[in-house]
């Protein structure tokens, strides 16, 4: 399982940062009205306590005429003015803040629509040598999880980041038009509760992340045991698995609670600050208004900036954060886009007219090049011959045919087709020489029609039935409640494993191949299918050239070279009575045969 | 929600400790303006500091009272939280364990896993919202409105207006994105259904050179999802201005109606302005009730999703006055009759099987995909019960013995070798956690994995990845069939274990098995003819009913479809 989803530090903030603005570039005319937008808005709104509080004080300067017996005068035409133009203002403001939302959101959601799309194309472009040590898990959690968290900070980070700076510098402002003594004692009230957001964050963050790892515990101990349930039930390991889960249960609990309870103190601890605040504003706006410093409409005004003040600096506390996580999920994005490539391609010679003559010379090979499997390898293979590659489990049989396809590039030696070195191809080109069909059926979410068209993509409904015939599929799909329309699901599982490799043979029979890769089918398939998949096989390898990975032995009987591997590397070829004779591997894997019926004997 | 209640009554102390404070706390907090009312009036006004200072001194130990109730409300909420989530999820991982096949195919592993952290952990979020917020809401939202009529009839018409504008944007908004947040979920699963696809197939992708095709699809769906957000995001873009706007009007209303107010001198301007206070904390409550209403549905969906499963009876259960297994337990095994649907199907998927297999032989299995063959050694070993007929070990029909006493009996080695994250040897002694060193080596020797174990790194101290992925299939499957032999066990089931093992390796450990384990009976299930040519008994199913049934030398003459698979994968002269 992978956690460094979580609150993992960046490795290099800066690039990761200057690169993430690269892709923002293209919209930077958006981006800036959208900040003028965004401090607009906060400006607009920032005025409104400071009239409001002007309103306050004509107020209280009619009361106090009256206690005088001044006579009660309420100017409200001036009042009406000044409410009028403040709900003006608020209308712009709220106006102001939907452009820059709506702008921004459309920006951010572009962004991230680029940046999944590079991804994907960015898997395709990369050597297979670099799935060896990714797993699939971890691609995928950069396609979503990853760039998910860079669209929302976008969409919501960088606009409140501008409004807060916006809001903090104009309350500034406003509290400093009103009185400087009290603009400095407020602050000094505020910053105090800073440091008190401070201490509380950090140590929340330790909880938080002592959480996030039990609860990472916790899953894995879950799924381990849900998935291998049968197991433990067969084998009476239940108190043991439960035992186990109330240990990382407890440590869960405890650390869930003291996390929550930490964050759950910082409220009250602002409000409290933010109420000494108050009485301390209140204590020095009143002996200022009975001095004529100040009017009383100003302490009004000046309790309401206080408030507003806390707000942005939360806000800002809490956008830090998350765009640390940013940082962190756009520098795991980056470093996939940044992978190597495939090495480049040479464009020398093209593979229409190839007949199908391969040979190795002097191949040497390691999936990691330290290590190598396959030393000195040479061979040569006729068109048309039929070549059977054998070995134990587990031995690298598909190696070789990885290598052929350049799937992985050799480390040296030369492979060659009709002569001409297969790096001197492109790999499209080269790649479109071959057919595949392996054990691992590959199919997916759509019409069965689809995927046998699949990279055949211009083939006719009836090419696809006349190939579906020769690989004996037609009868199954017919059978099917939409026949060749039937859509397979996610799992594939609406037809069986082995109408699968059917499938994938008739989608080989369409793209009509020069050489041919096949994986023979294995126990998983029952036998009448199998039949048909030998037969559809045998019809496909007339006339071309053909590589099998073999489990059988009738098949390698009568193969014109039989490869045997063991540990990666070849340690035996020659036809069937050459290696019998050489009593090697071979000859101890097929004589295995004969033994096993010595035991049958034995009974 | 009424479980989710009755796991918290365990904490009920704790419950009512928090309600109590949150009174207290609402109390404080609604105080609180007026005294700030009292300081406008009596101090600023007047200019007198030694009221400000006065009443300052009270706001402030009022201040503090309210913000300690705060935090040891936060501290029950947490806590209560955290223990109920803990109890529930410890429920239901208990309530799993004791499940049988038929209840795990129920729910599928990946649900039960959801269910038991993802949405425990969203009722838990729920909890802690629920005793910090919605009671506090509630009473801050009454409290507030009774001080507020209180003070001034007329001002309180504001408010009523405002909350009235909020709730109507609310459910507007709801409205117009709940229909694309529902389809959002499925829009990301395509998204991601298709990246999968594509890691999947990179081989065939790259054959047959469609990466631009892939593209092509990935793009789709990546427009749609993208287009979808958007449409969400552009909504709630409504929200928060909006609800800025009307809580600043609110305001300004406040202070014009209130201006009418004290020229009338029905109020003073310290009530005013408390009174606008009133209002941000009525509105404040009504905001915190109307995020309550969009978590609480959501949490409600996990609440029944984790009750189904604590509430799921098990089928297959003990007898309370189970037969224990004789001192001289013979693993005689004989299946009379048996007949067996699986849950909510209505074709049996075994008829009318009967059959004897003697201790010290071996009876094997063949047959089609789909033919019952592990189904019915999976009933051995009571996955599943028979639905009729019965099945006798040792003379005893299984199911009036306790599931616990027929698995120690039973070696069990399953389809898909499934290894535990640890060690080698952790894996190994799953069995037996006291079993002697001699007797793993011994178990490994049998299964033929000592030699790939000893080219291990640290030996039988390597370490095993989840799910054993850091072994091949064919070294998987060895492992598996090790930790069962380290059982020492009177009856092995090997359900098709061999598969994804060599011709050699095969027989190799089979030869070992037979000299190892001579004494015990031996269930195969096979693929490979060439895995149960010795096999003392050899039963042909096919449909779940027994076409054939003796050696592998009687078979070829006398059972049609037996003849069939075996031509199949031999040539006609390595047949006999």
């Amino acid at each position: 399982m992978n956690f460094n989803t979580q609150g993992a530090k960046a490795k290099d903030s800066r690039k990761t940062l200057r690169t993430l603005l690269r892709y923002l570039e293209p919209y930077r005319v958006k981006i800036i009205i959208v900040m003028v937008f965004a401090a607009l808005s906060s400006v607009f709104s920032i005025v409104g306590p400071k009239l409001l509080g002007k309103v306050t004080t004509k107020l209280a300067e009619g009361l106090i005429a009256y206690y005088f017996r001044t006579g009660l005068y309420m100017d409200f035409e001036y009042m009406g003015r000044l409410i009028l133009l403040l709900i003006f203002l608020y209308t712009i403001s709220m106006v102001f803040s939907y452009i820059q939302s709506f702008m921004m959101s459309g920006v951010s959601m572009q962004v991230t629509y680029n940046l999944r799309k590079e991804l994907d194309q960015k898997m395709s472009r990369l050597p297979l040598k670099f799935y060896d040590t990714t797993t699939h898990g971890e691609v995928l959690s950069r396609i979503t999880n990853d760039v998910d968290t860079i669209s929302q900070s976008l969409n919501q980070s960088l606009s409140q980041l501008i409004t807060s700076v916006a809001t903090i510098i104009g309350v500034l402002g406003m509290m400093l038009s009103i009185n400087v003594l009290m603009t400095v004692t407020a602050l000094f009230v505020l910053s105090l509760s800073f440091g008190l957001v401070g201490t509380i964050l950090r140590t929340s963050q330790k909880f938080f992340r002592e959480q996030q790892a039990s609860l990472g515990k916790m899953n894995g101990h879950v799924e381990e045991m849900y998935s291998g349930h049968t197991i433990v039930q067969a084998f009476n390991r239940q108190d043991d698995s439960i035992e186990r889960f109330y240990e990382i249960n407890e440590t869960l609990s405890d650390s869930a609670w003291k996390s929550q309870f930490f964050t759950s103190i910082m409220q009250p601890m602002m409000q409290f600050v933010g109420n000494v605040g108050y009485v301390v504003v209140c204590i020095l706006g009143g002996y200022l208004a009975v001095k004529k410093v100040i009017e009383i409409g100003d302490i009004q005004s000046f309790i309401q900036y206080v408030r507003n003040f806390t707000q942005p600096i939360m806000q800002l506390a809490s956008i830090s954060n998350t765009l640390q996580q940013t940082i962190a999920a756009s520098e795991r994005v980056f470093e996939f886009l940044d992978e190597p490539e495939e090495s480049p391609e040479r464009n020398l010679a093209s593979a229409s007219v190839v007949t199908g003559a391969v040979s190795f010379e002097h191949i040497a090979f390691g999936y990691d090049a330290a290590k190598p499997i396959i030393h000195d390898f040479s061979t040569a293979v006729e068109q048309g011959e039929k070549v059977a590659i054998v070995g134990p489990t587990g031995a690298g049989k598909t190696t070789i045919v990885k290598l052929l396809m350049r799937f992985y590039d050799i480390n040296g030696g030369n492979i060659k087709i009709d002569g001409q070195s297969i790096y001197d191809y492109t790999r499209n080109d080269l790649r479109s020489v071959f057919g595949m069909v392996l054990q691992d059926t590959w199919l997916y979410n759509a019409s069965i029609l689809d995927n046998i068209r699949y990279g055949t993509f211009d083939a006719t409904r009836e090419q696809v039935v006349a190939a579906a015939k020769a690989a004996h599929c037609d009868e199954f799909i017919r059978t099917l409640p939409h026949g060749y329309d039937t859509i397979l699901n996610e799992e594939s599982d609406n037809i069986s494993q082995g109408q699968k490799q059917l499938l994938t043979i008739a989608r080989v029979i369409l793209a009509n191949p020069k050489i041919l890769i096949l994986d023979e089918a294995t126990s998983s398939i029952d036998t009448r299918t199998e039949i048909l998949i030998q037969k559809a096989m045998d019809a496909l390898m007339k006339g071309r050239t053909s590589f099998i990975i073999a489990h059988r032995l009738s098949t390698i009987k009568n193969a014109d070279l039989i490869l045997v591997l063991n540990h990666g590397d070849v340690v035996e070829q020659g036809n069937h009575e050459e290696l019998l004779a050489a009593g090697g591997v071979y000859a101890g894997m097929y004589n295995s045969q004969f033994e096993r019926r010595t035991i049958a004997h034995g009974n | 929600m009424i479980m989710v209640l009755e796991y918290m009554s365990e904490y009920i102390g704790m419950f009512l400790g928090a309600l109590a404070l949150l009174v207290v706390q609402a109390i404080c907090d609604l105080t609180l303006p007026d005294y700030m009312s009292d300081i406008v009036n009596d101090g600023v006004i007047n200019g007198n500091v030694n009221i400000i200072l006065q009443v300052g001194g009270k706001m402030i130990l009022l201040t503090l009272l309210s913000a300690a109730c705060m935090i040891v409300t936060g501290y029950f909420a947490a806590r209560i939280a955290a223990n109920t989530a803990r109890d529930m999820r410890a429920d239901v991982f208990k309530r799993v364990q004791t499940f049988s096949n038929p209840e795990l195919d129920k729910f599928s592993p990946a649900s039960l896993i959801t269910r038991t952290t993802n949405d425990i952990t969203q009722i838990q979020m729920l909890i802690v919202m629920m005793v910090r917020m919605l009671f506090y809401a509630a009473i801050m939202g009454t409290g507030g409105a009774i001080k507020a009529i209180a003070e001034s009839r007329t001002l309180s018409w504001t408010i009523v207006g405002s909350v009235l504008g909020l709730v109507i944007l609310i459910i507007v908004l709801l409205y117009t994105v709940l229909p694309k947040m529902r389809i959002m979920q499925t829009l990301v699963d395509q998204v991601n259904l298709i990246s999968r696809e594509n890691l999947e197939g990179m081989l065939v992708i790259r054959a047959f050179n469609s990466q631009i095709f892939e593209e092509s699809r990935f793009d789709a769906a990546n427009r749609s999802l993208t287009e979808n957000n958007l449409y969400i995001n552009r909504a709630m873009t409504i929200l928060m201005p909006t609800m800025m706007f009307i809580m600043n009007v609110t305001t300004v209303l406040i202070v014009w109606v209130g201006a009418h107010q004290i020229a009338a001198l029905q109020i003073d301007i310290g009530k005013m302005m408390a009174f606008m206070q009133y209002a941000m904390q009525i509105i404040m409550s009504f905001l915190m009730l109307s995020v309550m209403f969009i978590l609480i549905p959501r949490a409600m969906v996990s609440a029944s999703r984790v009750k189904e499963v604590i509430e799921t009876g098990t089928v297959i259960k003990d007898k309370k006055m189970a037969v224990r297994p004789r001192a001289d337990f013979v693993p005689d095994i004989e299946y009379e009759n048996v007949t067996f649907y699986y849950p909510e199907s209505d074709e049996p998927v075994l008829k009318n099987i009967s059959f004897k297999a003697k201790h010290g032989q071996t009876t094997a299995f063949i047959g089609v995909t789909g033919s019952g063959k592990s189904t019915l050694v999976n009933l051995l070993i009571r996955f599943y019960d028979v639905t009729e007929g019965r099945i006798l070990v040792d003379g005893v029909d299984i199911r009036d013995m306790k599931r616990s006493d027929l698995r120690d009996k039973i070696g069990y080695i399953p389809q898909k070798a499934m290894l535990f994250s640890g060690t080698i040897r952790s894996n190994l002694t799953y069995a037996d956690s006291d079993s002697t060193f001699e007797n793993i080596q011994r178990a490994a020797r049998i299964a033929q994995a000592e030699e790939f174990i000893s080219t291990m790194s640290n030996g039988y101290d390597a370490h095993i990845a989840q799910g054993g992925t850091n072994l091949s299939g064919g070294q998987k499957q060895r492992m598996s069939i090790a930790r069962a032999l380290v059982k020492n066990a009177p009856i092995y089931i090997f359900d098709d274990s061999f598969s994804a093992l060599d011709m050699k390796t095969d027989a190799t450990l089979r030869e070992a098995l037979h000299r190892e384990a001579g004494g015990s009976t031996l269930l195969i299930v096979a693929q490979r003819v060439g895995t149960i040519l010795s096999a003392d008994q050899i039963i042909v199913l096919e449909n779940g009913e027994i076409v054939g049934c003796g050696t592998h030398r009687e078979l070829l003459h006398s059972c049609e479809v037996y003849r069939e698979i075996a031509l199949s994968q031999l040539s006609e002269d390595e047949l006999d």
